[in-house]
């Protein structure tokens, strides 16, 4: 068995346009939660989102490449290119073939679906451009990465709804633990907030209309953002060869179904996955300082999470600090554990653990430290990244201080 | 702007030349547009003239629409138009 250690992050996200920058809005607490500027926003009933406001493709893409890239594989290159660029890998020869590509999307192209759809449905069109199909395939933002950087190992995407980017990091992490592969690029992205992809969810009656505060007792939903988090994962013995910077270790990963509902989450489900992960990791719950809670602001998980959580974790589960990361950037669906991955690097690496926003009076059904509203210092040497997705498939991360 | 004129105008955007770089007697190959760049352009042609293309990206060579040269496309353009004039 190999080690897996990160060696590059890029993110794009509601908070800001690289790792840095979104480290600093964690710090402050900033919400990235605003107006949704999309068409026909007028006919949502939910207004508000995690959008990455003044984002302009054409700064970052020609042509040609617009379009062949949905914002969703847009997002995907900027923050592979920041990770990639971290990790100074080119990939050519053995290494090439040994490398390769998993990420994590729910609803992939879904902009060229919702405006292809317009077109034809809407404004009656007959015709649509030729690369609907390579663009708005789920695949197509691992497929365009594997291109752009010569990665010419195993990739693949996984959409596992709202844990599909835990799911894909896990992959990745098993892949180069077991020598299949010596690099994996991983996270995962997702750009859902156009007229359909919002009023899908306002269906489900569990959006917030006026912000998201998880394990608040005032928690009224959740929002939705868009974005993207891509990591580097590299074998550790390859890493220490080339004198890489280590931004930690990855040390265990658990998957569980609840196999009971499709959207209700299930405490047993989540307990089986945090516990699996600590096993996985070879580590004991006392060893856990932070964990980044999937903590969506709606009443079912928030609670379900956080009794999960103290019956894994029992008499400790009131010495770790638990926070939701979402009450600034917003639920990026397939993407979410991607960029909420960075909280825990940023506790492990900076010991600044991300607050949890938007907190405003306590839940007994939620009482564990939630780090509310304001970030705090503390020295973590081993975080936890959970995601629950719909379908009752979770998938919690394991990360280590290097 | 007549037919051809139009027409050099899809051709040199998609191939990322200026209009007076492409001549009538130009292959799609001479002026580097690959197999994408033709569907793109066949789209591009078909939403201008308001026409349908009978092209097969399988198959290019036997589909009734020519694209051996920029005056062959032009001329087959002119055609199609022709046609729904009538």
């Amino acid at each position: 068995m190999n080690r897996v250690v990160i060696t590059g992050a890029g993110t794009i996200n509601p908070l800001g346009v690289d790792v840095p920058t979104t480290f600093a809005a964690m710090r402050e607490g900033r919400c990235g939660i605003g107006a949704l500027e999309i068409d026909d926003v007028d006919r949502l009933s939910i207004q508000i989102g995690g959008q990455i406001k003044g984002y302009d493709e054409a700064a970052h893409f020609n042509r040609q490449q617009i379009s062949l890239y949905d914002r969703f594989t847009q997002f995907t290159l900027l923050a592979a290119r920041q990770a990639i660029g971290q990790s100074g890998l080119t990939f050519s020869g053995e290494l090439a073939d040994l490398s390769g590509v998993v990420l994590g999307t729910s609803g992939g192209g879904l902009n060229t679906q919702d405006e292809n759809y317009r077109a034809v449905y809407e404004a009656g069109k007959n015709r649509v451009h030729p690369f609907i199909v390579p663009k708005l395939m789920n695949n197509a933002a691992a497929s365009h990465v594997s291109m752009e950087w010569n990665l010419r190992g195993p990739s693949f995407t996984v959409a596992t709804a709202c844990a599909s980017s835990n799911h894909a990091m896990g992959q990745a992490f098993n892949m180069v633990r077991c020598g299949m592969a010596k690099v994996i690029v991983t996270g995962g992205s997702e750009a859902m907030l156009c007229f359909g992809g919002i009023k899908a969810w306002e269906g489900l009656r569990v959006m917030s209309r006026d912000a998201c505060r998880p394990f608040s007792a005032t928690r009224n939903g959740m929002v939705q953002g868009e974005g993207a988090g891509v990591y580097v994962f590299e074998n550790y013995d390859h890493a220490m060869a080339r004198g890489a910077d280590i931004l930690c270790e990855v040390i265990g990963f658990a998957m569980s179904s609840d196999a009971s509902d499709i959207v209700m989450p299930s405490k047993q489900g989540a307990a089986r996955a945090i516990a699996g992960a600590m096993k996985d990791a070879r580590i004991d719950k006392g060893d856990v300082g932070y964990i980044n809670a999937h903590g969506t602001g709606t009443a079912a998980n928030d609670k379900t999470e956080c009794a999960a959580v103290a019956d894994v974790f029992g008499a400790h589960a009131d010495q770790l600090m638990i926070s939701s990361t979402k009450s600034m950037h917003g639920h990026l669906i397939g993407g979410t554990g991607a960029v909420e991955l960075l909280a825990c690097i940023m506790a492990l690496r900076d010991g600044v653990v991300a607050p949890t926003i938007g907190y405003e009076e306590p839940d007994p059904e939620c009482a564990l430290d939630v780090v509310p509203n304001v970030a705090r210092d503390a020295k973590v040497d081993v975080t936890l990244s959970n995601a629950f997705a719909f379908g009752g498939l979770n998938a919690v991360i394991a990360l280590r201080k290097h | 702007m007549s037919i051809k004129d139009h027409v050099i105008a899809i051709i040199a955007d998609q191939a990322m030349l200026e209009p007076s770089d492409i001549k009538m007697d130009h292959t799609l190959e001479d002026v580097g547009i690959d197999s994408l760049g033709l569907v793109e352009s066949i789209f591009a042609i078909e939403e201008t003239f308001d026409i349908s293309v009978p092209f097969n990206a399988n198959d290019p060579q036997s589909s009734e629409f020519d694209i051996s040269s920029i005056a062959a496309i032009i001329a087959a353009v002119e055609q199609l138009k022709a046609e729904q004039a009538s």
